[in-house]
This record gives C-alpha cells, sequence and structure tokens, in this order.
C-alpha cells in the first residue's frame, strides 16, 4: 500500500497553490519604489578590439541616468571561477581575466561592452542606440582543433594560446592501459561529437539590485540556484563587499538546469551600479539575450576506444576529448569534462584499466558550463554508444555484453578514482527488460515493416556521481568551495517547525517533499513543517542545488538537525514526565515512557520549551532550535537502465519515439509522484538533446539559431508518454535517508538508448555502414547516413 | 499614451498604454498582475497566454491598444468563486502538471481553451495543441494527463506507464 504522508508518499505538491493561481513570486515580479532599468549593449561580433567608445551622446538621451563601460569596473574584480583544474605536468590551467564588462576586446557574441541605466527599459534601450563604438573585428575561433593550432588567433592574448588545460585521469594509468590496448583481442573506436546545448529553463535570468545607504548594505534579488555561493562569488572576488553587508534573495525561480548556478556579470552589474547610482537597478533577459549571455552546456568532440579480451570481457578504456570552454571561464566550467566526466568513465562495468585525456578550448563563443548531467552524460554516451558498438562488432546481444562485463560486488574501487557504495545492475536491467517486452520486439518490428517504417529498440546503463559532494575530496580535486549543506530546524511553542535550508528549490518541490522527511521523523502532520529557504538573510550558509544534491546532502543536513531536535526534546520530555532520558521513545508525536502508559504530546514538550516554567533549567537551554551542516563521505551513485524504441521513416529520416523505459537505482525514495516527475523532464532533455537540439555556431563566431524559432525545444508531440519504475533500492550507504539523488538520470540516461535504436533500427534495415550519427538525430542527419 | 479600459477576470480597468504596449506589459506592469510570465521574444513559449474575448491569446503577440472594451481573462481568474483550484487546476496539482511553475500559467490558459473547444480530447489532440507552449520541466507526460484527468477522462492506465 502506498503511504499516505511522510517519507514515501506521494503528497501533492503545496507550492502549487501558488503556481496555479498567478501568485508565484518570481524575481521578474519584484518592482522596487524608484526602479531603474539597465540595457546592457552587447558585442555583435565573436571578436573584437575595442578601441574607442563614445558615450556622450547616450549619456543625454532622455531618462538615462549613466551609461557604464568596462572602465567603471577597474577598480573592481573580475567575475571568478570556481574551480582550477590541474594539468598533466602538475602545472595550473590557464585562467583568463573575466572583467564584468568587456575591457579592450570583446571575446564572443554576446559580450557585455556597456551597459545604459536609464527611468524605463525603453529609453536604456534607445540610448544604447547612440552610443559610438570604434571595434575592429577580429579572426574569430570557433572550432576547438583549429583554435589548438600554432597560428590560431588568441581568445586572450595574455595567454600562452588557447589551451586551458591538457588533463589526464588518471595519468598513472596511462601505461597499463595502452598495454591493455597492444594486448586486446579486439578494439572498438568510436568518434563522436556531444553537441553544444543551450540550457533553456523558461524563465529568463533577472537581477535586481538594491542598496541601503543608511546601513551600507546591498541586496541583489537574482534567478539563482544558489544564492549563498553568488554571495560569496560576487562579494568577496567581484564587489569587495563583505558577507554581513550583502544579501542575495532568489525566490520563486522557474528552472535552471545548471545554468542559474554561476555567477554573472549582470548580477554583479545591478549590484554595483544600484550602490553608485542610489536607485534600484533591474535587469529582465530576452530569452534573446539569454542564448547569447547563459553558460551553454556540453561541447565535447571525443574519440574513445574500448578493449575486449576472447572472451568479450572489458579489459581497457582510452578516451580522448576536446572541451569547449568558450571564451571566459564559467564558475564550475573546469570542472565539468574532467571532474564530473573522467571520474565516471568506468560506467557500470568492471574495466580495470582506464585512462581519460581532456583537453580544454577558449573558443570566441559562450561560456560552457554544466547544464543538466554535466560531463556525466557525455561519459555515459561515448561508453553505451562503444559498447553498442563493440557488441555489433562481435556479433553479440548489447545487453548480454553488458552483463558479462557488470561490476556486480559493492564497494567497488573504480580505476578512475571513486568508490561506488552499492549498486545492483542486473536487477535495474532485469526490471528493464520486464518493461519492455523485448521478446515482443521483433513482432512490433514485423508490423512497422508492413507499415513501410524501419523499427529499432536501443539500450543502455547509466550510473551518476551526484550528491555532491564531499568537501576534502573535492578541495583536492581543485574545487575552490566546500560542498556541504545545512538545516536550520526552529520550533515553534506551538509545535509547527520551520526548516530553513541552504538547498534551493526552483521545480523539485523541495517544499513538500523536505516537509515529508521532518513530519515522518516527528511523527506529526506535514502541514506543521515549514520550508524556507532562497534568501542568504535567512537561512543558514548553503551551496545550494545542483548535481542531484539537495535531499542527499541538504536533506541530510536537515535529518541531522531534526534528530538534534528530537534528542532535546526527549531530555525535556522525560523530565515533565519525571523519567529517564534513555526510556523516552517518541512515536506518532507522542512521548512516552518505555513500558508505561505515561505520555506527553509533542506540543506539551515544545511548549514548555519556550514557557520554562517546569523545566530542567540548569541542564539545558530553553527554546528548541538546531542546526547542523553535513558534508558527505563520498558521491552517491544512482544507476539504471533504460530503453527507447523508435520508427524511422526511410522516406524522410524522421525519427518518432514510439516508448521509452527508465528503471532507476535511487536508493530511499521520499515522494514517488515527485521522483517520477524528476525522470520524466530528464528524458525529455535527452530525447531533445538526442533528436532536436544543438546551438550552431558558423565559421565567424554567430550563434545562428538564438531564438525558439530556429532552436528545437522539444515540444509535447516529440516526445511519448514514459514508463518510469524506480521499484529497485539498493540503499546509500552512507547518509542517514540512504538516498541517491534523482534530478539529473534522466537527462544522462536516455541520449544512448536514443542513438543506439535509431542505429539499430537502420542495421535492422540492411544499412549496415552506419555505426554511428551524431547528435541531433535530425530527418537530414538520418537520410542522409542511409545514403551512405 | 493613450488610455484604454479592459475587463480582466470579470472588473474594468484602465491605463494609459503606449502604441507599442504589449498585453503583458499592460498587465504586469500597468496593472501589477504577474501571473502571465514572458519567456520569449518570439511568441514561441506560451507561457503568456491569456483569453480575450473567449479565446486563448499568447498575450506578447498582442497590442494593448487593440483590446479596448475587450474580456481577457488570465491565471489569477482561473480559481473557483470560493478561492479553491478550478477543475484544470486542481488536475494539475493532483497529477503532477508542474514543476517550476514558469509555463503553468499558459499551460492552464492553453488546456482551458482546448477543453473548451474540444471535451475530451485524445493524447494526440492534446499535444498538438500544445506545440505552442513550451515546459522544461515536465517531459509533458503529466501536463498531457492532467488535461485528460480534467475533461474526466480515466488516466489510472496512464499511472501505471
Amino acid at each position: 500500500m502506498p503511504k499516505d504522508s511522510g517519507i514515501g508518499a506521494s503528497s501533492k505538491r503545496r507550492e502549487d497553490l501558488r503556481f496555479l493561481t498567478g501568485e508565484g513570486r518570481y524575481t521578474d515580479d519584484i518592482n522596487l519604489a524608484g526602479q531603474a532599468y539597465v540595457y546592457f549593449l552587447r558585442s555583435d561580433m565573436a571578436h573584437a578590439r575595442i578601441n574607442r567608445i563614445d558615450t556622450s551622446t547616450a549619456e543625454n538621451m532622455p531618462g538615462v541616468l549613466r551609461v557604464f563601460t568596462g572602465a567603471d569596473f577597474e577598480a573592481v574584480g573580475g567575475i571568478p571561477c570556481g574551480w582550477q583544474v590541474t594539468d598533466r605536468q602538475g602545472n595550473p590551467m590557464q585562467e583568463p581575466a573575466h572583467p564584468v564588462l568587456a575591457r579592450g576586446k570583446a571575446r564572443h557574441v554576446g559580450d557585455p561592452i556597456a551597459a545604459v541605466v536609464a527611468e524605463t527599459y525603453a529609453q536604456a534601450r534607445n540610448a544604447a542606440e547612440a552610443i559610438e563604438m570604434d571595434l575592429d573585428e577580429l579572426p574569430a575561433v570557433v572550432d576547438m582543433k583549429a583554435a589548438l593550432a600554432d597560428d590560431a588567433p588568441k581568445v586572450h592574448d595574455e595567454l600562452d594560446g588557447n589551451l586551458c588545460y591538457d588533463w589526464g585521469w588518471i595519468e598513472d594509468n596511462k601505461a597499463a592501459t595502452d598495454a591493455a590496448f597492444e594486448a586486446a583481442a579486439h578494439v572498438t573506436t568510436l568518434e563522436l561529437v556531444n553537441q553544444r546545448l543551450v540550457a533553456n529553463p523558461m524563465e529568463p535570468r533577472v537581477a535586481v539590485g538594491d542598496y541601503a545607504k543608511h546601513s551600507d548594505e546591498s541586496t541583489l534579488y537574482t534567478t539563482s540556484q544558489n544564492p549563498h555561493v553568488i554571495r560569496l562569488l560576487m562579494g568577496a572576488f567581484v564587489l569587495g563587499i563583505p558577507e554581513h553587508k550583502l544579501r542575495v534573495v532568489a525566490p520563486d525561480v522557474g528552472g535552471g538546469f545548471g545554468s542559474k548556478i554561476f555567477h554573472y556579470a549582470e548580477e554583479a552589474f545591478c549590484t554595483f551600479a544600484a550602490k553608485q547610482l542610489r536607485r534600484p537597478v533591474k535587469w529582465t533577459s530576452t530569452r534573446s539575450e539569454a542564448f547569447i549571455s547563459d553558460a551553454h552546456g556540453r561541447d565535447h568532440v571525443t574519440r574513445i576506444e574500448l578493449a575486449l579480451d576472447a572472451e568479450n570481457n572489458f579489459t581497457a578504456i582510452r578516451t580522448e576529448t576536446y572541451a569547449n570552454m568558450g571564451a571566459y571561464l564559467s564558475t564550475f566550467a573546469p570542472s565539468v569534462p574532467t571532474y564530473l566526466h573522467g571520474i565516471l568513465m568506468a560506467g557500470n562495468y568492471k574495466t580495470p584499466n582506464i585512462y581519460v585525456n581532456v583537453k580544454a578550448v577558449f573558443t570566441n563563443t559562450v561560456p560552457v558550463d554544466a547544464y543538466r548531467g554535466a560531463g556525466r552524460p557525455e561519459a555515459t554516451f561515448q561508453l553505451e554508444r562503444v559498447i553498442d558498438k563493440a557488441a555489433r562488432e562481435l556479433g553479440v546481444d548489447p545487453v548480454e555484453l553488458r552483463r558479462q562485463n557488470f561490476i556486480t560486488e559493492f564497494p567497488y574501487a573504480t580505476p578512475v578514482a571513486v568508490e561506488y557504495d552499492t549498486g545492483d545492475y542486473n536487477a535495474t536491467m532485469d526490471k528493464l527488460l520486464e518493461m519492455i517486452d523485448r521478446d515482443g520486439f521483433e513482432a512490433r518490428r514485423a508490423e512497422s515493416a508492413r507499415n513501410g517504417k524501419l523499427r529499432g529498440l536501443g539500450v543502455n546503463c547509466y550510473i551518476e556521481a551526484c550528491g555532491i559532494a564531499p568537501s576534502a575530496l573535492v578541495g583536492q580535486l581543485g574545487a575552490r568551495a566546500g560542498l556541504y549543506e545545512s538545516a536550520t530546524v526552529r520550533v515553534n511553542a506551538t509545535g509547527g517547525l520551520v526548516v530553513m535550508t541552504g538547498s534551493h528549490s526552483h521545480g523539485q518541490g523541495h517544499e513538500t517533499s523536505f516537509a515529508q522527511v521532518v513530519a515522518d521523523m516527528i511523527g506529526i502532520d506535514e502541514s506543521m513543517v515549514e520550508i524556507v529557504h532562497g534568501d542568504t538573510a535567512n537561512t543558514p550558509m548553503g551551496m545550494g542545488t545542483y548535481g542531484s544534491r539537495s535531499l542527499a546532502v541538504g536533506g541530510s543536513a536537515m535529518v541531522r538537525a531534526t534528530e538534534k531536535i528530537i534528542n532535546k526534546a526527549k531530555k525535556i520530555a522525560a523530565h515533565l514526565m519525571e523519567a529517564s532520558e534513555a526510556d523516552i521513545e517518541l512515536k506518532e508525536g507522542q512521548f512516552s515512557v518505555a513500558g508505561t502508559d505515561k505520555s506527553v504530546a509533542w506540543g506539551d514538550v515544545t511548549l514548555a520549551a519556550y514557557v520554562p516554567h517546569n523545566y530542567p533549567i540548569e541542564e539545558i537551554e530553553p527554546g528548541l532550535e538546531e542546526t547542523a551542516f553535513y558534508d558527505p563521505s563520498n558521491f552517491t551513485y544512482p544507476s539504471g537502465a533504460y530503453a527507447c524504441e523508435v520508427e524511422v521513416d526511410p522516406e524522410t529520416g524522421k525519427v518518432q519515439i514510439l516508448s521509452f523505459a527508465a528503471a532507476d537505482d535511487f536508493g530511499n525514495i521520499v515522494n514517488p509522484m515527485i521522483v517520477d516527475g524528476q525522470v520524466h523532464g530528464g528524458v525529455a532533455q535527452g530525447i531533445g538533446q538526442a533528436l532536436l537540439e544543438q546551438a550552431v555556431y558558423d565559421e565567424n563566431g554567430q550563434l545562428v539559431n538564438a531564438s525558439y524559432m530556429d532552436y528545437t525545444m522539444p515540444r509535447a508531440d516529440d516526445v511519448p508518454f514514459y514508463r518510469v519504475d524506480h521499484s529497485c533500492v539498493t540503499p546509500c550507504t552512507h547518509n542517514p535517508l540512504g538516498v541517491k539523488g534523482c534530478g539529473e538520470a534522466g537527462a544522462i540516461g536516455s541520449p544512448p538508448s536514443v542513438v543506439n535504436a535509431v542505429v539499430d533500427a537502420l542495421q535492422r534495415a540492411g544499412h549496415t555502414h552506419v555505426t554511428h550519427i551524431d547528435m541531433p538525430l535530425s530527418p537530414s542527419r538520418v537520410w542522409q547516413a542511409m545514403q551512405g | 499614451m493613450t488610455q484604454v479600459t479592459m475587463t480582466v477576470n470579470g472588473e474594468a480597468v484602465s491605463g494609459d498604454v503606449e502604441g507599442r504596449t504589449l498585453l503583458v506589459e499592460f498587465l504586469r506592469e500597468g496593472q501589477g498582475m504577474t501571473g502571465t510570465h514572458v519567456g520569449c521574444d518570439t511568441s514561441q513559449c506560451g507561457a503568456c497566454v491569456v483569453h480575450v474575448d473567449g479565446k486563448a491569446v499568447k498575450a506578447c503577440a498582442v497590442l494593448a491598444l487593440e483590446l479596448e472594451g475587450a474580456e481577457v481573462t488570465t491565471i489569477e481568474g482561473m480559481a473557483n468563486a470560493d478561492g479553491s483550484l478550478g477543475t484544470i487546476q486542481q488536475a494539475f496539482q493532483d497529477h503532477h502538471g508542474l514543476q517550476c511553475g514558469f509555463c503553468t500559467p499558459g499551460m492552464v490558459m492553453s488546456a482551458a481553451a482546448l477543453l473548451k473547444d474540444n471535451p475530451s480530447p485524445s493524447e494526440a489532440e492534446i499535444r498538438e495543441y500544445l506545440e505552442g507552449n513550451i515546459c522544461r520541466c515536465t517531459g509533458y507526460h503529466n501536463i498531457v494527463k492532467a488535461i485528460m484527468a480534467a475533461s474526466g477522462q480515466d488516466v489510472s492506465a496512464i499511472a501505471a506507464e
């Protein structure tokens, strides 16, 4: 029986009530008294030298308060990078300056050169047209391999070429891996592109800066997944504002998918300009602006080799990847192709030798950073594609080849430096096969063939590392921050609770699921628990939401704080009942003395904590409020098996997805309804990558599809109903809830099954030369592949 | 500036607008009704769908000046008179048809327009109708399911998908 409340219940989301009635409060809904508006004049060239900017005419336009250029930001810092990668020789990556407004050069289309602040947005925009700029267009570098040529134009004149780093993981594995390839019975090689994507949360970014002269306090309202991180980065590294004088508020946020993790120039600008002008300053991104100013995702070019012995056991994996950084290093960009990609290269398989090489490259394009899955989709895609190709070359069942090589004993230390604590890959594969009726596929294929369509079935596995992350480990790997999470649980006198969490909800439903956990622990109704997040002024220092970390790390902090509450409440209950603390039990909101009929209610104890007339005041303080910080001891490792069935129209190359099934092991589940929804959304983004989406740059560095007219977002009729299952449960062994995280799995696990299915369809139809098609599998690409 | 008067959710409202003022700007900035959202600038995303004289309209694609005397309904006007969620809104909550909530106003308004014309749409009809509404969170599964449920169709088989 499904539970009707607490952990494991599909509680309806309380946040829906405001979102369904138009009462959500997103950043663009915030308007402050006296607010001015900023318009950013952005470079329309990918690479240009800025000789002169004349703002004098614009300054005198109606409504203009001030025009800012790069010179106005010389006294403050640049946008910092939060991760330093060390290269194969032990040297730090090349790290360029990233000014708030461009100085000297513009380095990508969209790079902000000037900013006009005016009484209205229209006035600011009109005045921007009157700014006279003397720019020399420079040759742009767009292609990564071309960018590494000796005579390539340099994105950053002060750096030694366009190579950010050349990284090996693990360098000590290289010789043994090379030797394993020498000894291999079979080697399968695949070259592929994991194309550039745009995250595209439906809410464009917004920033509102405010300044209070009397207290010298700055406030930034922003569309962020992690307000404390923005406060730290912007305060300490850009503007020099101490944290106690800077408040960052991220209210309702309309989706993020990674792109709202990072600290952006527009946030620093609005905060800075508000103080300069003594006026609130607001910026609302248009969608067109979002395409050229939000960090993009993916953009890897990879060659992967898989070595097998004569019994088809995997013996080695060797990869070489070029990873596009774009024109500047976005906040976590260097970590994505390295520590979120290289450490996952073992996948679900016991391959003894693995060596990963990544070359990160600067180009005259929008910066690239984490997008849903971040590095792990890239690792999963190449591995699951090369395994499918190997199975075909060897004439073996791709499912059986995977099963033969599954890791089956845990904990398992991979050759790429992580230790999987638990998992059962055969269980999720069994569940998947039960869901998809593989035996019936041939009959379905024959039916499709009668209708003139080519049917294919693709299967793959995935594993990811999330619950990011142990601070000590990521510190060794170059992170310039800790990745713990925090929670304060405040119990009121009348028994209700407020949980203040450093996690941030922007669609994940924390206000509901987090309340379920706390209510379950105490045995009270969920409605007695309120979740507060998103404001540095009333939540403890937290690292925010990304990397499927909220429940595994933020939830664990909340559990620890609630445990402290319960321990203290038991002491109070023991006093009230004149019993030994060791004998006190808490069940369904009642404290009782074991073996007796004595009990006091939760509300009696909370009241006593705040009205301590009869209270052990010599032993414990009054009040009932506790804070906990939780730093995980390992990543969590969700895993699963996915399958996709497609029909290809041989006349047009159009791919139709007929069914999609996902069998996931997320460990324990708090709210199955929300988990289903997270998988649905992730799978849709993965299908979008597989079939529809790509940010396309021309050779001059122009993003040619920078709008919803041209960039193909998945729509309702591009996707089917999904079948999802998370009944296979191997609880995480190292966090108190046994949870692993579910936010990114769908986007990580789904692209390879779609591509495997299309290649399968073409192979079965006799197009045996087609072993791979690069994403997105548009009709033209599939049709061309069929033509040979 | 020209004054325009229209009925929004049953109440007469008026305001001064420029020739270029869009309906969505009139609602959000002029009237402070921020339930209607702006997700793009090419009339693709559908976050701003409202009803004008009973028909679904993208509020970013119509000028406020053209709507003198029009009857406009927005997401703020979709709840029942007693404040409880309307049938479509309730189905969205029951079936988890929203996550971040940003596309939701447009989805609900589009769904209402669809069900007015087609009281029992098929899955395919719903998916085709929603082509002008983009959601990045839900993968559409629970939106389609919620609309089917709101139209009185049995969705228990989909729940098992």
